[in-house]
């Protein structure tokens, strides 16, 4: 599918962040004439992988997050994650509902939540290269656009 | 993130407001965890009708506060959570600890 437009970006693995990265992606969305449950769907998807490349991938020890979006031709949104940290083992398991690594106040839900709000999610990953996200959404959709 | 806290009896509410993600969701829970432990209620009321936005960090937030107010014997409810929070919140089975509220009304069972 032709791209009309894209963005690409580089960010620092800091919690500070996460809520730059959503905002970057909600207004590169926002051509697409996208809802408003579109959007907070986008921005919900996109926090969980920037916040998955924070506590996992780095583990809070900092890194880059490589931040790319698409709009293509079909009215898809796709935007890709990457790091280059840790990497995950099982990729099925990590994406089980509550499975976690990390005890606290983290809920292991972070896959869940983009599978939910987007339209296809795909994770990629290699143990000690890192790991891909790749979220695609369809804008203009949900009736409010 | 700015948390204002309001007692009405033996019940606290605490108003978040703004963004809850991974960043902004460990000084709540500081001042939250806080003012449990200094007014002792009976009821800890989560409200979310000021919340701009919230990923999952949102659902560790209200774990982690159902079990510190459990210990103090006070009950956790989620108040005016929006439908997006609430599916967020619901995803990890958190109806079965806490409260769903609307308004001072618990939401009718689906």
């Amino acid at each position: 599918m032709k791209k009309i437009n894209e963005f690409r970006m580089t960010v620092e693995a800091k919690a500070v962040n996460e809520s730059f990265c959503r905002a970057v992606c909600a207004a590169f969305a926002a051509q697409a004439d996208p809802g408003v449950e579109e959007i907070g769907d986008i921005k919900t998807a996109v926090s969980e992988a920037v916040t998955n490349c924070i506590v996992h991938a780095y583990a809070e020890k900092g890194g880059k997050i490589y931040i790319s979006a698409a709009l293509l031709e079909n009215g898809v949104l796709r935007v890709k994650v990457r790091d280059r940290g840790c990497g995950i083992a099982d990729v099925k398991q990590a994406m089980q509902p509550l499975y976690t690594t990390k005890g606290d106040d983290r809920s292991g839900l972070g896959f869940s939540v983009m599978e939910t709000f987007s339209d296809k999610l795909t994770v990629r990953s290699k143990v000690g290269k890192g790991t891909t996200v790749v979220i695609e959404k369809r804008l203009g959709s949900d009736g409010n656009a | 993130m700015n948390l204002q806290t309001t007692v009405s009896g033996r019940v606290l509410t605490a108003h978040l407001t703004g963004e809850i993600d991974h960043a902004s969701a460990p000084r709540i829970r500081e001042k939250i965890d806080d003012a449990v432990t200094e007014y002792a209620p009976t009821v800890l009321r989560l409200d979310f009708r000021g919340v701009s936005f919230m990923d999952s960090s949102g659902v560790g937030l209200v774990m982690g506060r159902y079990r510190h107010a459990k210990t103090l014997g006070c009950e956790t409810q989620v108040a005016n959570a929006s439908r997006r929070y609430e599916t967020i919140l619901k995803m990890a089975g958190l109806t079965k600890i806490v409260r769903f509220v609307r308004d001072g009304n618990e939401v009718k069972k689906a």
